[in-house]
C-alpha cells in the first residue's frame, strides 16, 4: 500500500503570478489541493484611515495607488461620489476627456492582464507584444497629466489638464492600430491548442455562485449574468454610445479570456465614438466652490473598472474631510471565490485561476 | 474713433465688474473663508454638537407659522434627513425639532453661497424662505416612496413589529430606500431580504463599517440584479460590546468584508465561520478605524 502525506505549501508572498505581495498557503494531496488559505495585507497602507484626515482633493492621489493597473477610473469614482453630493455640474468637454482616459485606461489594463496571464501560463512573448501596446497609451497619459501609472488627473468638477493639441488626433490614430493588433493577438493565442488545454472548462462556476460571492466584472459575466454598470447604472456619458456587453456561457477561464477580448474591441467602439462626438471647445473645470465640503450625508456611488465594480461609500457631516470613506474594491471581493475554486484543483490550475480573476494586490489590501 | 473709444469703456467696465468679486475673493485671507463657513456650520450643519442651542434661538422666528405650516415642515424634513437627526439627537433634547430645522438650513446656505453679497442679510431672511420653501418638498414624494413602504410593512408584518427604527430616502444617492433594522432583528431580516419573493436582494455589493462615536454601525448595500431593487440597510451596534448577526451564511461576499470590519472596528459578527484578522498582522493590537484608536507602538 502506498502511503500519501499531506503537504503544506507557501505560495507567496513573493511570487511571480500574484504580480504583488500576496500569499496563498495550500494543503495538497499529491498533486491535488485539498485546502487552500489566501493571506492578505501585505499591501495594506490604510487608506480609508488616512482619508479620514484629508480633503476630498488630496484623496485623489490615493486612489492612484489602490489599483495602480488602473489609477483613471479610482480616480473618477471618488470624484464622482463627491459630484453626486455636491450636485455639481460637470462640463461637457471634461466629462469627454474623462470617459476617454477611462476607456484607454481600460484597454491599457486589459492588456497588462493579457500580457501577464499567459505569462503565468507559460507563454512569452505575448507579454512582451501586450507592454508594446500599452506603452503607447502609457505615452499618451504621461503626455496629457505627466505620469505613467499615478495620474491624479480627474478633479471635483472636472479634470485638472485640458488635452495638449493634437492629443486627440493621436488617440484617434491609435484606434486602427489596436483593432489590427487585436486580431494578431487572436491568431497569435486564442486559438492555440496548448493554450486552449491549459484554460478551458478549468475554474468554472455557474451564475448563482457568482452573485451569492459578489463577484462583478467579467468574472460575473462569464457565467451569462448581463451586469455592467456602464449599461445597467449609466454614469458618466455611457447611454450616449453604442456598445455590446460579451458574456460567457461556461463560466470558466477561457470564457473570462474570451469576454476581456470582446471588452478591448467594445472599449475601441467607445472611443471611436467619443472621439466623433468631442467637443472642440469648451471648459475643463465646472463651477466648484474653493473649499470643497459635501453636506451631511450618505453616498455610494459605483463605476465599473476593468475588474468590476468599484464603489465608493462616503460619509459626510459636512466637513472638509470626509467622516468615514469605504472603498469596495473589485479585486478584494472579486478574490474571496479563490479557495472555493481550487479545492480539487492541481498545483499548476492555481496559476491559471488566481491569474484568471484578474486581480491588482494593491486594491486588494487598499 | 469714439466707438471704439466706447468699445473700450465697456470692455474696462465688463472687465472691472468682472474682476471685482474675484478680487475680493482673492484678497480675502485664505483663513476667513473656513471661518466664516465653520461659523455657518455651526448655526446650522453640525446637529450633533449645537442641536439644543440651535432650536432655543430659532423658537422665536418659527413662532409666526401656522399650525398646518409646521407640520408640512417637520413631515418633510423629517423624511430627507431623519436619519442623521436621529443619531444627532440621540442626547435627547430637542429630538422632534432637530429633524425640522435642518433641511432648510442647508438649502438657505447653498443660496447664501450662490449670491454672496447677501450673505449679511440671511438671518432675517431665513424663515421666511424656509416657509415658501419647504411645502413644496412633500408634494413630490420620491418614486422609491412606494418601494420604501412596502419594505417597512413586508419587515413590520414579516419579522417584528419594532424591527424597523427608521426608513428614509437617500435623494441624493439617487433615491435609494435606507432603512435602520434593530440588532436583533437583523438576521431575521436579512433572511427576508434575500428570501422574499418580492425582493430577492441577491446582490450584495458592499458592506462597510463605520464608527458613529456614540455607537458602531454596519452599513449593508444589495441589489436584485433583475428588478434593480436596491435597498441600504443599517444595522446599530453598541460600543462596548459590539456583536452582530454574521451574513456569510445568506451572502458568502460578505466572509472578507466582515472580516475586515471585525479586523480595522472590532465588530464581532456572531456565526462567521472564520473571524479572524485579514488586514493588520495577527498580533496587532486594538482597531484602526475606530475614530479613538491610538497605536500601541507610539513610533508606528
Amino acid at each position: 500500500m502506498i502511503r500519501t502525506e499531506e503537504l503544506l505549501l507557501n505560495v507567496g508572498p513573493q511570487h511571480p503570478s500574484t504580480h504583488g505581495v500576496f500569499r496563498i498557503v495550500v494543503k495538497l494531496d499529491g498533486e491535488v489541493i485539498t485546502e487552500a488559505t489566501p493571506v492578505m495585507g501585505y499591501l495594506h497602507r490604510g487608506t480609508e484611515k488616512l482619508a479620514e484626515s484629508l480633503s476630498y482633493t488630496q484623496i485623489i492621489p490615493y486612489t492612484d495607488r489602490m489599483d495602480y493597473v488602473s489609477a483613471m477610473t479610482n480616480n473618477y469614482v471618488l470624484v464622482h461620489a463627491v459630484e453626486k453630493m455636491m450636485s455639481i455640474e460637470i462640463p461637457e468637454r471634461a466629462e469627454f476627456l474623462r470617459l476617454i482616459v477611462m476607456e484607454l485606461q481600460r484597454v491599457a489594463s486589459h492588456l497588462v492582464w493579457w500580457g501577464t496571464y499567459l505569462l503565468d501560463i507559460g507563454a512569452m512573448s505575448p507579454f512582451l507584444y501586450a507592454f508594446r501596446d500599452r506603452e503607447i497609451i502609457i505615452d499618451l497619459f504621461n503626455e496629457l497629466c505627466g505620469a505613467r501609472l499615478t495620474y491624479n488627473y480627474m478633479r471635483v468638477g472636472g479634470v485638472k489638464w485640458d488635452a495638449p493639441p493634437g492629443w486627440i488626433d493621436k488617440v484617434r490614430e491609435f484606434l486602427p492600430y489596436m483593432r489590427k493588433r487585436l486580431n494578431e493577438y487572436d491568431k497569435l493565442v486564442s486559438g492555440n491548442e496548448i493554450f486552449l488545454a491549459r484554460i478551458k472548462g478549468v475554474g468554472a462556476y455557474d451564475a448563482e455562485t457568482a452573485i451569492a460571492y459578489g463577484l462583478s466584472g467579467a468574472n460575473l459575466r462569464c457565467t451569462g449574468v448581463n451586469w455592467d454598470l456602464r449599461k445597467d447604472e449609466p454614469y458618466s456619458l455611457y447611454d450616449r454610445f453604442e456598445f455590446d456587453v460579451p458574456l460567457g456561457v461556461n463560466g470558466d477561464c477561457y470564457d473570462r479570456y474570451l469576454i476581456r477580448m470582446e471588452e478591448l474591441r467594445q472599449s475601441l467602439r467607445i472611443l471611436e465614438q467619443a472621439l466623433e462626438q468631442f467637443p472642440s471647445e469648451g471648459e475643463t473645470m465646472g463651477k466648484v466652490p474653493r473649499v470643497i465640503r459635501p453636506p451631511a450625508g450618505e453616498m455610494y456611488a459605483r463605476i465599473e473598472s476593468p475588474r468590476g465594480e468599484i464603489g465608493c461609500y462616503i460619509i459626510s457631516k459636512g466637513k472638509a474631510e470626509p467622516y468615514r470613506l469605504k472603498f469596495r474594491r473589485p479585486s478584494f471581493v472579486n478574490l474571496q471565490i479563490l479557495p472555493k475554486l481550487l479545492v480539487g484543483e492541481t498545483m499548476t490550475n492555481l496559476i491559471t485561476i488566481l491569474g484568471g480573476v484578474d486581480i491588482v494586490v494593491g486594491e486588494v489590501d487598499c | 474713433m469714439s466707438e471704439e473709444q466706447k468699445d473700450k469703456e465697456t470692455k474696462l467696465e465688463r472687465t472691472n465688474n468682472v474682476s471685482e468679486p474675484q478680487s475680493e475673493e482673492s484678497v480675502k485671507p485664505d483663513t476667513e473663508v473656513p471661518t466664516d463657513t465653520a461659523a455657518e456650520a455651526e448655526t446650522g450643519s453640525s446637529p450633533t454638537a449645537n442641536a439644543p442651542a440651535s432650536t432655543g434661538a430659532d423658537k422665536p422666528m418659527r413662532a409666526p407659522l401656522t399650525e398646518e405650516e409646521k407640520a408640512a415642515r417637520v413631515q418633510a424634513a423629517a423624511e430627507a434627513r431623519a436619519a442623521r437627526a436621529k443619531a444627532a439627537a440621540e442626547g435627547g433634547e430637542g429630538s422632534a425639532e432637530a429633524p425640522a430645522d435642518k433641511p432648510a438650513r442647508t438649502r438657505d446656505k447653498a443660496e447664501g453661497d450662490a449670491a454672496g453679497e447677501e450673505k449679511p442679510e440671511r438671518p432675517a431672511r431665513a424663515p421666511r424662505a424656509k416657509a415658501n420653501e419647504e411645502p413644496p418638498k412633500p408634494k413630490e414624494p420620491s418614486p422609491k416612496q412606494p418601494l420604501l413602504d412596502r419594505l417597512v410593512a413586508m419587515l413590520k408584518a414579516d419579522v417584528a413589529e419594532d424591527a424597523v427604527e427608521d426608513a428614509v430616502i437617500n435623494y441624493e444617492n439617487d433615491h435609494l430606500p435606507t432603512v435602520t433594522i434593530k440588532n436583533e432583528h437583523w438576521l431575521s431580516c436579512a433572511h427576508q431580504l434575500r428570501g422574499h419573493l418580492e425582493w430577492s436582494c441577491e446582490y450584495l455589493r458592499n458592506l462597510s463599517g463605520v464608527d458613529q462615536e456614540t455607537h458602531l454601525e454596519v452599513v449593508y448595500h444589495m441589489i436584485n440584479l433583475s428588478t434593480k431593487a436596491e435597498v441600504a440597510v443599517h444595522v446599530k451596534v453598541d460600543r462596548e460590546a459590539p456583536t452582530v448577526a454574521s451574513v456569510t451564511p445568506i451572502w458568502p461576499t460578505a466572509d472578507w468584508n466582515e472580516r475586515e470590519a471585525y479586523d480595522l472596528l472590532g465588530i464581532q459578527f456572531t456565526g462567521h465561520p472564520d473571524l479572524r484578522r485579514i488586514m493588520m498582522p495577527d498580533d496587532w493590537v486594538g482597531h484602526p478605524l475606530r475614530k479613538d484608536y491610538e497605536s500601541l507602538d507610539s513610533e508606528v
